[in-house]
């Protein structure tokens, strides 16, 4: 298959939450988008992560991360609301405040010195952190055990169907004309006439711009447009149990109850680059979510699984425009679920215009990557 | 709809309550089965779509037989041999965590 040039304004490499959340965002701009996606064997972060929609303790060392995630929160009725209204899927958005918990005073303490820590910095935006007493959070979790001293609660933090997201992306972007294409994995993109000629298989494809939104595959898409991506993947493992009647009416960052009942535990971050579970680590993970809630003990394990997060240096995002290769962006995370809001409503705009904003976007280019390591 | 072999129908008597009321049943029963054999051909609705649903596979496989036993949720019926004095109790929807 050969599509010219003028078929599509923009290619997005990867049709996971970023990529699809970008092609929805672009296409309801009327920009004409085609979505290439590689298929069963890639890494499916976006299938396999925690979703949470959460802002508490991210951003130290970059408070325009902590803006940019409590943006994306802001923005994130409006765009279940209207991937609702033109998909009929409900997303299950829910944002009743969220807990990290703690097991000693150790832990406690240390919590609270970050948190005070993350608030000190300059450009933090308000996001109503507290730290809460063991009373105080049982009154919000009365299912805590005796082992819980207390937490830190973030009134901002929510969670939702993360598989429903990907999905009403997926059907939303159909809707509004995006072009998908499974299957195929890039193997070429090169300038051309201008813009940009992709090779993925058997598909010939041609776009004005292209954007990289392919997680770990990001690193060596980026080189062939000049743009450095250092990404590495960090394992995470996750525990679901059967279905429950709703007890725990607040997410844990640890530990939250879905939409349909079941029990997600989650989310280890182990350096390690392959998808696979382990008992050492999954068992570490259930005892500490029965110490925090006992109850628990007697459901049973339904699945088990280890997805790979997209990770740079420093934890925060990438976002970035080729100085070579004007028209070619990328854009990476590890929250594809929280900032989903923000690549869906306020990225796709800044690439129709071709060009990221310094004042937002300077922050997340990988050239904060580029100083000499230090002596 | 099942019937006993006449050969099981021989074996000794053993009394559990489904929901409260006495059901007799025979030893070497499962739990599924004395369900079936007392004419219950559900036992339980879907956590989801509430869904009717009663013992299928009787083998341990497909999950469909849950219920409650001696007041711990989601117990396979079919795994489990029925003892004298036995609670057995339907579920409606999700289980609740702590039984």
């Amino acid at each position: 298959m050969t599509t010219a040039a003028r078929d599509h304004d923009v290619a997005v490499i990867g049709g996971g939450l970023v990529g699809s959340a970008v092609a929805w965002g672009l296409a309801r701009l009327g920009r004409r988008v085609v979505v290439v996606d590689e298929g069963d064997l890639a890494l499916r972060a976006s299938r396999g992560n925690f979703a949470l929609v959460w802002v508490q303790s991210k951003g130290l060392g970059m408070s325009a991360y902590a803006r940019w995630t409590v943006q994306s929160v802001g923005l994130w009725d409006r765009f279940r609301d209207e991937l609702r209204e033109q998909t009929g899927v409900d997303l299950c958005y829910q944002r009743p405040g969220g807990f990290h918990l703690a097991l000693s005073e150790v832990e406690m303490q240390r919590r609270a010195d970050l948190l005070a820590r993350l608030q000190a910095q300059p450009g933090m935006p308000e996001a109503g952190y507290e730290m809460l007493s063991r009373e105080q959070v049982r009154k919000m979790l009365p299912a805590i055990g005796p082992e819980v001293v207390g937490g830190s609660y973030c009134p901002l933090d929510g969670h939702v169907n993360s598989l429903r997201l990907l999905r009403a992306l997926h059907q939303g972007m159909q809707a509004l004309g995006v072009a998908y294409v499974p299957q195929a994995r890039i193997e070429r993109i090169e300038r051309r006439d201008g813009g940009f000629a992709l090779r993925a298989g058997a598909h010939d494809l041609r776009a004005a711009q292209v954007v990289l939104t392919a997680g770990v595959g990001n690193k060596a898409l980026g080189e062939s447009v000049g743009l450095d991506v250092p990404v590495r993947p960090q394992r995470g493992q996750l525990i679901v149990t059967e279905k429950a009647a709703p007890f725990l009416h607040h997410p844990v960052v640890t530990v939250r109850q879905t939409d349909e009942g079941g029990l997600m535990i989650g989310d280890s971050q182990e350096e390690q680059t392959d998808p696979v579970v382990g008992p050492a680590i999954l068992a570490t993970m259930a005892d500490r979510a029965q110490r925090m809630f006992p109850l628990i003990g007697s459901l049973n394990v339904v699945r088990t699984w280890a997805a790979l997060r997209v990770m740079t240096r420093d934890g925060f995002p990438i976002y970035d425009q080729s100085a070579t290769c004007p028209g070619a962006f990328v854009a990476t995370c590890h929250s594809g679920v929280t900032l989903a809001a923000n690549h869906a409503l306020e990225l796709p705009g800044h690439i129709v215009r071709g060009e990221l904003p310094a004042d937002t976007f300077s922050t997340f280019s990988a050239r904060r990557f580029h100083v000499p390591a230090a002596a | 709809m099942f019937q006993r072999l006449p050969e099981a129908d021989a074996a000794a008597r053993v009394a559990f309550t489904l929901d409260g009321q006495p059901v007799e049943a025979r030893v070497g029963d499962s739990v599924a089965a004395a369900l079936l054999a007392a004419g219950r051909s559900t036992c339980r609705t879907t956590p989801v779509s509430g869904a009717a649903r009663g013992p299928f596979c009787l083998m341990g496989t497909c999950f469909e037989c849950l219920v409650t036993i001696d007041g711990l949720g989601n117990r396979q019926g079919c795994q489990v041999l029925v003892r004298d004095g036995m609670k057995v109790e339907t579920q409606q929807g999700k289980r609740e965590v702590g039984r």
